[in-house]
């Protein structure tokens, strides 16, 4: 008997699909139905009701009569209905007609003659095993030869046109006369075994006669649960519904054929029956109009449970549900490690992770027991060797203490240091979910450091993730070797470091490692102890100390390093970096190094060194880069934008200068001088040419605030270290917001040829096209904000719509490739071990361990040449 | 197994060393510690590297812009980029939205030699073009088509020319004639006097083929580097290539099926690669390469391109629940029924819905320990 609570541990090797045959049905059947009623007055299952209890029991109090357990213990059984008259399958209703048409009304055989058929069958059989892809092409091929035969070959029978009519209903196509189902499956029953193979169809799986159903499985009561309201009037299920109305017409049919009632009333309910049979497999037919409910909302029949992303498919089977796990709102806290994740106290008290109790811990488990369920840190469960679990609670708590002894499980709340897992939807790649050791924290969110933002792809403007925890030895263990976030550095999509300075550790560690930066010693020693450094010694002992040598004193002593950097160091004309033993010789420190996603420094510590130096590093990095700018103070003033009067003028003149430009363009095209292009129109040729001359203009003016804005502007810092913003922003701030762009032309179209009322019709200059000639701090007219909120919702939209898109991307490709694999050999192959490559990527090497996609040689050769 | 590096690390390495001009004995140590570096660099067997790549591909997808037109400078072909060009090339799609092709030229026609000459003459000219205006003389029963003398001049047509093909094309039920210069006249033919006749000939003249390559429907000569080049919009690589002034091994276009069609599955297994990366790369994003290998593999194992869609590779895998998890999973089960399919359940999703570990990656090896 099944016990849910002692499972049987079994493998499962295979799963054979087929049909069920009437007999099978029968046998499995622990009920005949034959009452639509479901509950008698006391509200007891009817017996031969739909609810009977044979069929399982979904009631607490009531014992399933087939196998004695109750309520949870059951798995449910399925009873059967045996149907007045035969009905069509809806499903099958294709194989049906093939059926039909394929072989003769007389003998019953394929309509192929013998030496066809012996090919044919050899043919499919070979397919079956060696080209399942093609093997429904063949089938197909097939039948439809048979379908032109029009004289049996067997026994020479002129054969009729079978016609269906959507979506049950069989016709002579001559005479209109309809096929019933009886006689169609008195000819399906004489057609031997061998010629079903022709039609595809298995004939040990499906016999042609059982796609016409003579007997009706019911599904087990536990597969359609009612639900009791707050009223206390039950809820039948959708299923329950409909088997009702099938039972119900069934009988009528009974009652009607004993009756001897004239044929068209029987025919009448014989559809019926049919109608009620169809929607119970398929509410979605067209040309069916779907079965309702009373409040007009269709019925959720088999099909429906089975389709869509809802149903148990995608739903329940690729994906499931889980306990111990929380979600709330995520916050930033700088001065957690990278691998850390802060957990609010109220979560801690409901998460909880089984600790078996030994000779050992019994004592050191007993005091969490005793601090019962609300007190942190406590237990909530104690699960006895048998299985049974009991929940502690304020009362029991002294009880449980006394009751626990080795063998014992206690579900004791988690701890610092535990091991859970952080998630992020989307969870586009591997490093969506990462193994962060947990950190009991005050407050109700989650924390998290913020260089980690960016595998998660989180910010905090109310973002929420999801915490995980392990239940078994084997889970944390995986979690911790596999998905920590020391191993999830590299990202294998190209081979970089994922994690980064971001931000105020970038601007932080730029501004620091600039070459005007110097602070006394026990400054240096502060900024260091601040980055979580308590080895001073690689400091240089002298009254002032560099910032390069502040920041050399993080790096390990035979570090050595050459990259290049984002932004210019002061007087310097390259922008080479190098660290040579450990120290930062010259260079700054930019995105191009330190953040994320770019440059080999990061790689290349963790090359040298291994994850978990290279993750301790990346933290000390992180934290001296912000605190070195909270000490040194950073804020954006309106003022950064200011350009001078001449700088001003100039951007004026350059804009005139391109507006003019671009009249006379239009002029040369009013005029006819202005010749096509090859390939375009002479309007298509003159919108390029604007647009080509409108993008200058905005570049020059970029180039004039680059060159006038103040270069030790704050704002400036944070174009240049990469930190935020670009020097296109600062342009649009100070100079000109330029064209805006919709659909890559410039804005057109509008009512009666302008964009807006205040221009002439078809007028073509810049102004009536979109292109803003304010910046954001002059502040621009009433028409350009309306150019501007245009291209806004453009992009919106863009969003809006891109989503979904490359989400069904992404699920097709990880569901064409989700099962390719390294072979042992090396070999890339899927699962019926078909060789995709011969060495993965052509050189065999993983991209999460290569350097930004490659092998570089070059240090090797520098570093035996150094020997 | 030897120390066998790639052959491009190899090279590189050779190269490398060379320039840094290392002794007999350095070099081996050198090419000892890249040996050592490149097998710590390896995959490790039972790595799901189909999955890695679909993520790596799948992720940067989000942040890709659905523009999908895209002007770089003057007089640019207009090209599909961005996530729908990606999406056309892994559907597999026959019929791709901007089809182009880059046409190189030999020796002494990639210098500029009658290059215009050249580019018209691949250039698909219909009637359409040609026409200024069309008119229908009912008292003739005669259609008098005006030519436009400035398009003539530039394609280097002439009206006799034009009669010739319409000649032919129009299967002589109409007589054609011209004056010479503008004007052709195309009367009805003997067989048939109907009027509406010439009212459906007005129409589907326009449409008729004169010259060139058919497919190509815009030209354009620009210079790429030191040489001249022909960009096309609309793509016709099998008619191209028989061209005697084409380059016939760098001459390459964007559609995936002509490039399979002419020169087999391999090349369009390139061809998949290089277009996917370059629109990754135009996006400026950083997508390694191999990810777009495994997928263009997985697309062109059969030997046949198929996308990635239920109709493509999707519908050839073997597992009844892995197909039905995906799309249409009605289908897959009725079909399978009828089979008496059978799931040996030896891939990812499959396991997943039973519970059970997947036999990829450390669900992979067995372990002599017994586990409850």
């Amino acid at each position: 008997m099944f016990n849910a609570s002692q499972p049987i541990y079994k493998k499962i090797s295979r799963i054979t699909f087929r049909t069920l045959s009437p007999q099978l049905i029968k046998g499995m059947s622990s009920a005949k139905i034959v009452t639509p009623e479901l509950y008698d007055k006391e509200g007891y299952p009817v017996d031969g009701g739909l609810m009977d209890v044979r069929l399982g029991v979904i009631d607490p109090g009531l014992r399933c009569s087939t196998c004695g357990s109750r309520l949870k213990e059951c798995p449910g059984h399925f009873g059967h209905i045996s149907l007045a008259r035969p009905v069509i399958h809806v499903k099958f209703v294709r194989s049906i007609h093939n059926l039909l048409r394929g072989t003769c009304s007389e003998c019953s055989r394929a309509m192929l003659d013998d030496k066809k058929k012996k090919d044919y069958l050899a043919v499919l059989i070979k397919y079956r095993k060696e080209k399942p892809d093609l093997y429904w092409d063949k089938v197909a091929e097939i039948i439809s030869e048979m379908n032109k035969v029009t004289k049996c070959p067997h026994c020479n029978a002129k054969q009729k046109l079978i016609s269906v009519e959507k979506p049950t209903t069989f016709l002579d196509k001559a005479s209109q006369v309809r096929v019933s189902p009886i006689e169609i499956r008195s000819r399906f029953e004489k057609i031997p075994d061998e010629d079903c193979e022709l039609f595809g169809l298995n004939p040990v799986s499906l016999r042609p006669e059982w796609m016409i159903l003579t007997i009706l499985p019911i599904p087990p009561v536990t597969a359609r649960p009612s639900i009791t309201l707050e009223s206390g009037e039950r809820s039948e299920d959708d299923l329950t519904h409909k088997l009702g109305d099938i039972v119900r017409i069934n009988q009528r049919l009974f009652e009607n054929i004993n009756a001897g009632a004239p044929e068209i009333i029987i025919e009448d309910l014989w559809d019926l029956l049919q109608y009620h049979i169809t929607t119970f497999f398929d509410n979605n037919i067209s040309q069916v109009p779907p079965a309702r409910h009373r409040s007009g909302q269709p019925l959720k029949t088999l099909s429906e449970r089975i389709k869509s992303k809802e149903g148990r498919m995608r739903r329940n089977l690729a994906g499931k549900r889980t306990n111990y796990c929380g979600r709330t709102v995520i916050s930033p806290d700088p001065m957690l490690e990278l691998y850390e994740v802060g957990v609010p106290t109220d979560m801690a008290t409901v998460l909880t992770v089984p600790e078996i109790v030994t000779t050992w811990n019994i004592e050191h488990l007993k005091k969490f027991v005793e601090r019962g369920p609300k007190d942190y840190p406590g237990a909530n469960y104690i699960i006895r060797p048998d299985g049974k679990k009991k929940k502690i609670t304020e009362e029991t708590k002294e009880q449980a203490v006394e009751e626990i002894e080795p063998g014992y499980i206690v579900e004791r709340h988690i701890m610092d240091g535990d091991i859970a897992l952080f998630n992020r939807q989307p969870s586009l790649h591997r490093m969506s979910m990462m193994c962060h050791r947990i950190k009991i924290l005050k407050g109700k969110t989650l924390r998290m450091n913020p260089a980690v933002c960016h595998p998660y792809n989180a910010d905090f403007d109310g973002d929420e993730m999801n915490l995980h925890i392990p239940q078994t030895e084997e889970a944390r263990s995986e979690a911790e070797l596999l998905l920590s976030v020391k191993n999830q550095l590299i990202s294998p999509r190209y081979g970089l470091c994922i994690i980064g300075c971001v931000q105020d550790a970038l601007a932080g560690n730029y501004l620091l490692t600039r070459k005007d930066t110097e602070m006394p010693y026990n400054e240096g020693i502060d900024l260091l102890f601040a980055a979580g450094l308590d080895d001073f010694s690689r400091l240089p002992h002298k009254a002032k100390v560099s910032g390069k040598e502040v920041f050399s004193a993080m790096l390990p002593d035979d570090f050595n390093f050459t990259g290049e950097s984002k932004a210019l160091d002061i007087d310097e004309k390259t922008k080479e970096v190098i660290i040579k033993n450990g120290k930062l010789i010259k260079g700054v420190l930019d995105s191009n190094n330190v953040g994320h996603g770019a440059g080999m420094m990061l790689r290349k510590l963790h090359e040298k060194y291994g994850e978990d130096k290279a993750i301790t590093l990346l933290g000390n990095i992180f934290k001296m880069g912000s605190q070195f700018l909270v000490k040194r103070g950073f804020t954006v003033a309106l003022s950064d934008m200011d350009l001078p009067a001449a700088a001003d003028k100039q951007i004026k003149d350059t804009l005139a200068q391109a507006e003019a430009d671009v009249d006379t363009l239009i002029k040369s095209y009013h005029s006819k001088e202005l010749r096509a292009l090859p390939g375009r129109s002479r309007l298509e040729t003159l919108e390029l040419k604007i647009m080509e001359r409108l993008n200058r203009a905005r570049d020059e003016t970029g180039k004039i605030v680059a060159e006038h804005a103040a270069k030790d502007s704050h704002t400036m810092i944070m174009a240049l270290s990469g930190a935020r913003g670009k020097l296109l922003n600062l342009a649009q701030i100070a100079g000109s917001v330029g064209q805006q762009a919709l659909r890559g032309k410039r804005i057109g179209g509008g009512y009666q040829g302008r964009t807006l009322s205040s221009f002439p019709r078809n007028s073509l200059t810049p102004m009536a096209r979109g292109f803003i000639k304010s910046s954001f701090a002059s502040g621009m007219r009433p028409d350009e904000f309306f150019f501007q909120a245009i291209t806004g919702r453009d992009s919106l939209m863009d969003t809006a719509l891109r989503t979904p898109k490359s989400g069904y991307l992404y699920r097709r490709l990880s569901n064409a490739m989700q099962d390719l694999k390294v072979e042992y050999d090396h070999t890339v192959r899927d699962v019926s071990k078909r060789i995709i490559q011969y060495n993965y990527g052509e050189d065999g090497i993983d991209v999460s361990k290569s350097e930004g996609g490659g092998l570089d040689i070059a240090p090797v050769i520098d570093e035996v040449l150094g020997e | 197994m030897a120390n066998i590096l790639p052959k491009k690390i190899q090279e590189s390495m050779d190269k490398q060393m060379d320039a840094a001009k290392l002794s007999d004995s350095k070099r081996k140590k050198v090419s000892e510690r890249v040996f050592e570096k490149y097998f710590g660099m390896k995959v490790h067997p039972g790595e799901c590297v189909g999955i890695i790549s679909a993520e790596s591909i799948g992720e940067p997808g989000t942040q890709m812009t659905l523009n999908t037109f895209h002007f770089a400078g003057v007089a640019e072909m207009n090209v599909t980029v961005g996530l729908p060009r990606l999406i056309e090339i892994l559907d597999g799609r026959k019929e791709i939205s901007t089809p182009t092709m880059e046409i190189y030229l030999i020796a002494p026609y990639n210098s500029g030699k009658d290059i215009k000459k050249i580019a018209n003459e691949i250039k698909e000219v219909k009637m359409k073009e040609l026409i200024s205006e069309i008119s229908i003389n009912i008292a003739n029963s005669s259609l008098d088509v005006v030519l436009d003398a400035e398009t003539l001049a530039e394609l280097e047509i002439n009206a006799k020319y034009i009669v010739k093909v319409l000649e032919k094309r129009l299967h002589g039920s109409f007589k054609c004639d011209t004056d010479g210069e503008k004007v052709i006249t195309i009367k009805l033919g003997d067989k048939a006097k109907d009027l509406k006749q010439l009212y459906r000939l007005k129409e589907s003249l326009k449409a008729v083929y004169v010259r060139g390559v058919k497919g190509i429907s815009q030209v354009l000569p620009i210079k790429k580097g030191e040489e001249f080049i022909i960009v096309t919009a609309g793509s016709n690589l099998k008619m191209v290539l028989k061209k005697e002034y084409v380059d016939q091994v760098r001459t390459t276009t964007n559609d995936i099926f002509q490039i399979e069609e002419v020169f087999g599955i391999e090349a369009a297994r390139s061809a998949i690669i290089n277009e996917a990366y370059k629109v990754i790369q135009e996006q400026g994003l950083n997508v390694d390469i191999r990810h777009l290998m495994l997928v263009a593999d997985t697309m062109c194992v059969n030997g046949k391109v198929k996308g990635i869609t239920r109709y493509g590779i999707i519908r050839e895998k073997t597992s009844v629940l892995a197909r039905a998890s995906f799309e249409t999973p009605l289908r897959h089960i009725f079909n399978a029924a009828k089979q008496g399919e059978e799931d040996v359940l030896n891939s990812v999703v499959e396991n997943v819905m039973i519970n059970q570990p997947v036999p990829i990656g450390t669900g992979l090896p067995g372990l002599i320990t017994k586990v409850k």
